[in-house]
């Protein structure tokens, strides 16, 4: 699959370096979100759990620039595992959804007729509810959990995927150059690796780019509920609900983790709009 | 026959099977619980005997199909059972918050289009600083979550418009005043996001429309400008944005159990959340069978809208 | 000139095309068009006829410049602002697009997008500007035109859209049409129709009709005088037997010579050799004179416009002034 996705590593690669400057500063705050998460051990001033009863509902200091909460836990470095957990419950989904969504629309977009049918049929089925709803609906089964609301996002999202991934492998599909490969007697499986693939995937990274933004804010939604993330892991839509209980005497727990996740958010979205003018020039993604 | 009236019927044709799936969907939750549900309803009083009864109750050992139809003849009349921990009618408890979800939604959704379609306009074809002010909005209502924003409101107002209470609800019939009261920082919050959406795609669709030729043809006549934005433009403009708005409905819907959850308001959403935490399945799925059917119904309501703004969808051949 | 609605006077066009360059699309031209007249504007594509059109109605790309004068019944509409111009499209100079389908509002009835056309222009009730429309309707052929009123446009064939976008140009007896390629678009039995159904019309009200077309043989079918077009300038004019019997300017002859009716079935069509010069930079010279079989040395100055015998005008140092015959540049 090397030349799969030398193509497309070439060409995100190419994108980024050409990007309008706002899906460069999208694309810069993730690297820079990431890497906090994944250094968090390192970067946190505090540890994330440890209570300090001297410093309950603290004011931002130099100490702890985002103050501490009602157990006296620092607030930035609850934030930064924060971070951790969030991203990687919204990156582990999406990417799970987009790697079952791309075989999925690609066959279906490539062969079409019954194939097409038997393929989105069902996935057009969990359409049917609205994403949060289906989410909880999903949880209401199995009980809450990280997990849950990971597999529960990706469940969401992978329907809208393949279905951008179905209408772009068409769009490739009908190109000169892949009936040029079939003329020249390709087996399907070869055209679709060298030729469709290679060319249909821009659109679902951009689709996958915008949905990551949004999969934080139901994340942070479940969480909030109680349906997600469990406590003590830090959380940020957790975060949140923890913060109403002290809002009018220490304002700040509630407001950094809200300012954080829309600092993701909008990264998502820059990328993702960004991204769009490369990699889907033809608009699959609305 | 008139080519509305088909595509009206052939639209709510499709519809059925639609409900049909959601209806099983949701139907099958209970069962597919792993373990036995009805032993984590009870929690700690689960006892054989208690077990036997209420798996008697809810007929969790007849035939698969046959539980299905006595479920769904049972809706079809309005009934879903008892909430197996008060015993009371679960129709009646639906009854009672779905006119609050209902208030909460629309209530927004009506905001958020009154005030997000003249922005977007304005954001289409406006001057600079319209242009910019707007884009700010918008990146700002799609980032922030609308939670947070209600608990920002909420912060913001308790100190100085104590008017405005962070919780409670009354109901319209019994205090039209007191329940505007109650719902206007939960409306708020919901509409903020979803106007930063509507005039993101008025503008969009606003702009594809201005860069078609008839838009020149229409200056050639000599049509004033006013008279080309508001009345030609934003009718060809407002078939996606009429689609957005159905589809959008359901994400008010999510958003609704939250807002709800958060202002402690009497709606389904919070039902369906407090119902969950507490294993209350009949009642889950009382409540996500409700949300869901309001959930097509507005789809349907807006495909046929869009249908009737433009001649040329419900003239096709298809919807 | 007393009688022409229409007078161009040196028009020029320039229009910015970014990176601080300009293509001028228009090069000084000259032409009239009179009362019930018929004009052809004829030229292959890019010759920068459109653009003429565009700068009679004040429908030009933005930022673009007008040098010149474009005279309505005596009038300089260079002056007019953008809501002068408003108040005259439509009611004094109407316009007449290549593609029905994309002139007309696709969600708006056929009847009213006709009554607005009146309405923009006359305090008039909603009644009676509809049952004006109506008028209007029948008058351009649609059968039944009460009844189909409220349709659509998609409801239409290609050529009763365009009847009705006719209707709606002709609602206030313009003094000036401004057809750009109106039959192009459709098919060739309905093309005489729109065309005789076009001279009627204007014949009727007194309206001057500038014709700007690609098609010799419409031009043939219908005009009464034609202006031949090349690189954004006239170079030659006459009544349209004059200029098709006997073509003065190599072009003209060309143009003629390449018409696929002209030749029975032997031999190849001619070509024009060469391409039509960059207008970002114009050439000082004739410019024609590349491609012209006939070119010399006097071509590298441009060739000024003199009338000639048949009283039309030709810009070919192949016919310079007589000794008695007055410039007109």
């Amino acid at each position: 699959m090397s030349a799969t996705t030398g193509s497309v590593v070439r060409r995100s690669r190419s994108a980024v370096a050409a990007l309008p400057r706002s899906a460069r500063a999208g694309a810069l705050i993730l690297l820079a979100l990431a890497v906090v998460a994944v250094l968090a051990p390192l970067l946190a001033p505090h540890d994330p759990n440890a209570i300090d009863s001297a410093r309950v509902l603290g004011a931002p200091d130099l100490a702890h620039p985002f103050g501490s909460d009602a157990l006296g836990r620092d607030v930035l470095s609850r934030t930064i595992y924060a971070f951790r957990t969030s991203l990687s419950i919204v990156f582990g989904a999406v990417a799970v959804a987009s790697v079952v969504a791309l075989p999925l629309g690609t066959l279906a977009g490539y062969f079409g007729g019954w194939v097409d049918q038997v393929i989105s049929r069902p996935l057009d089925m969990l359409l049917v509810l609205p994403a949060l709803l289906l989410a909880i609906s999903l949880i209401a089964i199995v009980g809450p959990g990280s997990l849950v609301a990971a597999l529960a996002i990706a469940l969401i999202y992978l329907p809208i995927l393949a279905r951008v991934q179905r209408a772009s492998s068409l769009v490739v599909s009908q190109a000169g150059f892949v009936e040029g490969g079939r003329a020249r007697g390709w087996s399907s499986f070869a055209v679709l690796r060298r030729h469709v693939v290679p060319n249909a995937l821009g659109p679902l990274l951009v689709q996958a780019a915008i949905l990551a933004g949004f999969a934080v804010q139901i994340e942070a939604a479940l969480s909030f509920l109680g349906l997600g993330t469990q406590p003590p892991t830090a959380s940020l839509g957790l975060m949140l609900s923890d913060g109403r209980d002290v809002l009018t005497q220490a304002p700040w727990v509630e407001i950094f983790p809200g300012l954080a996740i829309a600092l993701i958010v909008l990264a998502f979205n820059l990328l993702g709009d960004g991204l769009r003018r490369h990699l889907d020039p033809q608009g699959v993604v609305s | 026959m008139n080519p509305r009236l088909r595509f009206v019927l052939r639209r709510l044709a499709l519809t059925v099977p639609v409900l049909l799936v959601m209806s099983v969907f949701i139907f099958l939750i209970i069962r597919l619980v792993p373990g036995d549900p009805v032993r984590t309803m009870l929690g700690f009083r689960a006892t054989p005997a208690s077990v036997a009864q209420v798996r008697g109750q809810l007929h969790l050992d007849d035939p698969l199909w046959q539980q299905y139809r006595d479920w769904i003849t049972g809706v079809l009349h309005g009934s879903f059972g008892q909430d197996f921990v008060s015993k009371a009618p679960l129709s009646e408890l639906l009854a009672q918050r779905i006119p609050v979800t209902l208030e909460l939604t629309l209530l927004a959704m009506l905001l958020a289009v009154a005030a997000g379609v003249p922005l977007g306009v304005r954001a289409a074809v406006g001057g600079r600083w319209a242009r910019r002010l707007t884009e700010g909005f918008v990146v700002f209502g799609i980032s922030v979550p609308d939670f947070w924003l209600g608990i920002m409101l909420v912060l913001l107002f308790a100190g100085t418009m104590t008017w405005l209470p962070p919780s409670g609800y009354v109901a319209f019939t019994a205090d039209p005043g007191g329940n505007l009261q109650y719902m206007i920082l939960p409306v708020l919050t919901l509409a903020v996001a979803e106007t930063a959406y509507i005039i993101r795609t008025t503008r969009g669709s606003m702009l594809g429309v201005m860069g078609r030729p008839f838009i020149t043809y229409l200056r050639a006549k000599g049509t004033p400008e006013r008279s080309i934005v508001y009345g030609h433009a934003l009718r060809n403009a407002a078939a996606p944005i009429a689609t957005v708005v159905g589809i959008q409905f359901g994400v008010l819907l999510g958003g609704a159990i939250v807002v709800e959850t958060l202002f402690a308001l009497p709606g389904v959403g919070r039902l369906i959340v407090t119902a969950i935490n507490q294993r209350n399945y009949p009642v889950v799925q009382a409540g996500l069978f409700v949300v869901a059917t309001l959930f097509i119904l507005v789809s349907l309501l807006t495909d046929l809208v869009v249908g009737f703004i433009d001649p040329r969808v419900s003239d096709k051949g298809q919807s | 000139m007393s009688g022409a609605v229409l007078e161009l006077d040196d028009l020029t066009v320039r229009i910015p095309v970014g990176g601080g360059r300009w293509v001028e699309a228009v090069g000084g031209v000259t032409l009239a068009v009179g009362a019930s007249e018929i004009v052809g504007l004829v030229g292959e594509s890019g010759c920068g006829k459109s653009t003429l059109g565009g700068a009679v109605m004040g429908l030009l790309p933005v930022g673009s410049r007008v040098g010149g004068q474009v005279l309505l019944r005596g009038y300089d509409l260079r002056g007019l602002g953008e809501e002068g111009y408003r108040k005259i499209r439509g009611d004094d100079i109407a316009l007449v697009s290549q593609d029905p389908s994309a002139s007309l509002d696709p969600t708006y009835p056929v009847g009213a997008q006709v009554a607005e056309a009146i309405r923009n222009h006359r305090d008039v009730s909603r009644r009676t500007a509809r049952e004006r429309a109506v008028d209007l309707l029948r008058l351009v052929g649609i059968p039944d035109p009460r009844a189909r009123y409220a349709d659509p446009p998609h409801r239409f064939s290609g050529g009763m859209k365009q009847r009705v976008v006719i209707a709606a140009a002709l609602a206030n007896d313009p003094a000036v049409l401004i057809a750009d390629e109106p039959t192009t678009a459709l098919d060739v039995t309905i093309q005489a129709q729109i065309l005789h159904l076009l001279r009627d019309l204007t014949v009727r009200t007194g309206t001057g009709v500038l014709l700007i077309t690609h098609d010799l043989g419409v031009v043939a079918q219908v005009c009464d005088r034609v202006a031949v077009m090349y690189a954004g300038q006239v170079v030659e004019q006459g009544t349209v037997r004059e200029v098709f019997a006997r073509p003065l300017h190599p072009y003209t002859r060309a143009l003629l010579d390449s018409q696929p009716a002209a030749h029975h079935r032997s031999g190849d069509l001619p070509v024009i050799p060469g391409r039509v010069p960059d207008l970002t930079d114009p050439p000082a010279g004739c410019r024609f004179a590349q491609r012209c079989a006939q070119a010399h040395d006097r071509c590298a100055t441009a060739p000024p416009e003199v009338r000639t015998a048949s009283g039309g005008r030709v810009a070919c140092w192949l016919h310079p002034a007589p000794a008695t015959a007055e410039e007109t540049r």
